[in-house]
């Protein structure tokens, strides 16, 4: 087994992964960046290493250092967490050849499963089903017409090498192709440098449904059961689930899924935690969509359900272990949902809000987990993806892990900058939401019908402004208060009166 | 006491009194149901208040932001702002498209484009200076057709929540 793993991480999930090595008796080194020097992964790392200036080209993302950093601290693996160089080949290649263990699959695996028309490609050559559509980029106008009148519209220009909805279109008739081929090309050129785009047959209110496997590197292969990962926003995964409303109601489906899944990661020679990606349409049937070669951020649904810890079994097989476990003996108990925590502003545009955390409430209690890299007093830095933190519960059914975390969500209280907890309480009463109706439309439809707003109390509006106008007499009568609305005085000021008692 | 208030945007009368360790209020609002009574308000930590009213049970959160007072209770959040009646007739933003408007960061961030110069005309809408923040990148338009009479951003600058950007005139 490992003795020291570099974490080339931050934020959230390098938290997770540095409890797992604690637990592992593993020391862990965490690496920082200018803006987190005070950030929750350093404080919690047995080492530290400074890797530059905040920007994450300047710091995450440069190899170089990070390989000084291991060499430095004479680490014997690496755990690249998700996102950075996760799912970076030429980082995988880079350990390889420092002959320090990549906890994660062959760099070869990654470059191929990298290239979505290359994974696509192979889903098609061993029978998995896929979305119709092209297996190589289209450029000739003509060529596209083809294709789509094949397929039939509404069609989907997508991104050879794209992600995160750039380079996407939708097509509805012939009149649109030819605009929106440019438009797409140009926008995957301006993104990615590449302006490959496929096409690909529009599913309507689709699901994404992915598939949880883990393999070692003795040709043992399981997986672990589906996630739902409908909720999204600007193709931002928000909420998840596992299992599926939709696959738990289905007899054979799970299986089903499960089985393409793994077939696609064995042809692959994958090794290590894996997530295949479906969509699936409103009858059930499901499209092989992409591999995502790394931890996936809501891995702790698949936790909560299978009992397993992921990132230790990760660190097992990176580390040669052999994986004791056939599928008959992954079971699933109960229900788990996560919602995303996001430093952003729900009744605003869901514009970022970065800036001082003033105060942190955590929820607690039965079935609770928090996944979360912040604290009280510390400042969320602007350079980075907005997301403070994961919550997550289990019930033993849906109806009880809704109950539960509109519980918790309510127990959670962050002051100083704004979060979207609100914006979940208001998804859990959807009547849709808990009929299990969902689609990755589900948001924009929920946020356009003009997500209610609870009905107003008289009593709460009454309460709300006593209570304010009971807390500013106090407050000013306290000689401490610097009279000002600013926060951080605030926060500083209830520092300084909690720390003379 | 008398306080003129408003609760998320709707404004308020508080009237509000303490007696024997409970305070008796009454709140009427400009347009909705008046209420009042006595309610039992106990600081239980700095800004978290144990309230109980006619035998409910209710945990309020209160903090001062920069647009108010934000209250939470049961993990509903309300921005109450308590009006000053001296300041009133001070100017605030959102007077038509008359006069001097100001281009202000909605957010911390940092400039990354400035897509306009001092003295440039522009229509109401147009895009005219980009902030980033958290890997996303938000385009500040114009409130207003007009001149760029003055433009204080620059590219790669930081900038702070409600920094002044540009001036349309």
């Amino acid at each position: 087994m490992f003795r020291k793993v570099l974490v080339a991480n931050r934020g959230e999930i390098a938290v997770r992964i540095m409890r797992a090595l604690r637990e592992m008796d593993i020391r862990s080194v965490a690496v920082y960046s200018d803006a987190d020097r005070a950030s929750l992964h350093v404080r919690m790392a047995d080492e530290a290493f400074h890797l530059g200036p905040a920007p994450s080209s300047e710091s995450y993302l440069r190899i170089d250092r990070i390989l000084e950093a291991v060499r430095k601290h004479g680490a014997d693996a690496i755990h690249p967490g998700y996102g950075f160089l996760s799912e970076n080949a030429e980082f995988a290649e880079a350990c390889e050849a420092e002959g320090i263990t990549f906890i994660g699959p062959s760099a070869a695996t990654i470059r191929q499963m990298g290239s979505k028309t290359a994974a696509r490609k192979m889903a098609i050559a061993i029978g998995a089903p896929v979305v119709p559509g092209t297996e190589s980029a289209v450029s000739d106008p003509a060529e596209a017409r083809q294709i789509a009148r094949a397929v039939g519209y509404p069609v989907l220009l997508k991104a050879a090498a794209g992600g995160g909805g750039k380079g996407m279109r939708r097509v509805d008739s012939e009149s649109e192709l030819e605009g929106a081929l440019r438009d797409a090309a140009s926008e995957a050129e301006r993104a990615f440098a590449n302006s490959a785009v496929y096409i690909e047959k529009l599913v309507e209110r689709p699901r994404h449904i992915e598939i949880q496997v883990l393999g070692d590197r003795h040709g043992n292969m399981v997986h672990l059961g589906e996630r739902e990962c409908s909720l999204q926003r600007r193709h931002q995964k928000v909420m998840e689930e596992s299992p599926s409303p939709l696959v738990s109601a289905r007899p054979g489906m799970r299986e089903a899924m499960g089985e393409a899944a793994l077939s696609i990661a064995r042809h692959a020679g994958y090794y290590n935690a894996g997530t295949v990606e479906f969509l699936v349409d409103e009858t059930g049937r499901f499209y092989f969509l992409e591999m995502n070669t790394r931890l996936q951020v809501e891995h702790p649904v698949t936790e909560l359900v299978t009992g397993y810890d992921l990132v230790q079994l990760q660190i097992r097989i990176a580390a040669g272990e052999e994986l004791r476990l056939t599928q008959k003996d992954i079971a699933w108990r109960g229900w788990a949902i996560e919602c995303r925590i996001y430093a952003e502003d729900p009744h605003n545009g869901f514009l970022p809000s970065p800036g001082m955390l003033a105060d942190v409430e955590r929820p607690t209690g039965p079935g609770v987990r928090l996944d979360s890299g912040v604290y009280a007093g510390w400042e969320v830095p602007m350079e980075y993806d907005p997301l403070l933190a994961k919550l997550a519960v289990w019930g033993e059914t849906r109806e009880a892990a809704i109950a539960r975390m509109k519980r918790v969500l309510g127990e959670y209280y962050v002051s100083g900058i704004t979060t979207n907890i609100s914006f979940f309480r208001q998804i859990l009463d959807d009547p849709q939401f808990c009929a299990g109706h969902l689609h990755t439309g589900f948001i924009d439809e929920f946020l356009r019908s003009g997500a209610p707003d609870p009905p107003r109390s008289p009593d709460y509006d009454a309460m709300a402004a006593l209570v304010t106008a009971v807390f500013s007499k106090q407050e000013t009568q306290r000689p401490v208060d610097a009279g000002t609305f600013s926060i951080r005085s605030r926060w500083l000021a209830e520092g300084r009166v909690r720390g003379m008692r | 006491m008398k306080l003129q208030v408003s609760v998320d945007d709707r404004p308020a009368e508080l009237s509000f009194e303490e007696a024997s360790a409970e305070w008796r209020f009454d709140y009427r609002p400009q347009d909705g149901l008046a209420r009042s009574g006595t309610a039992s308000l106990v600081r239980a930590e700095p800004g978290i208040y144990s309230v109980l009213i006619e035998g409910l049970a209710y945990e309020v959160r209160v903090v001062a932001g920069p647009d108010g007072y934000y209250v939470d209770i049961g993990g509903r959040r309300s921005v109450v702002k308590v009006i000053d009646p001296r300041a009133l007739s001070s100017t605030g933003p959102g007077q038509g498209s008359q006069g001097r408007q100001t281009v202000t960061a909605p957010m911390p961030g940092k400039v990354v484009r400035v897509l306009i110069a001092e003295g440039d005309e522009v229509a109401a809408g147009a895009g005219l200076i980009v902030v980033e923040a958290m890997k996303m990148q938000n385009e500040l338009k114009s409130p207003k057709a007009g001149r760029i009479v003055q433009l204080k951003a620059q590219v790669g600058a930081t900038v702070k929540l409600g920094e002044l950007l540009a001036v349309v005139e």
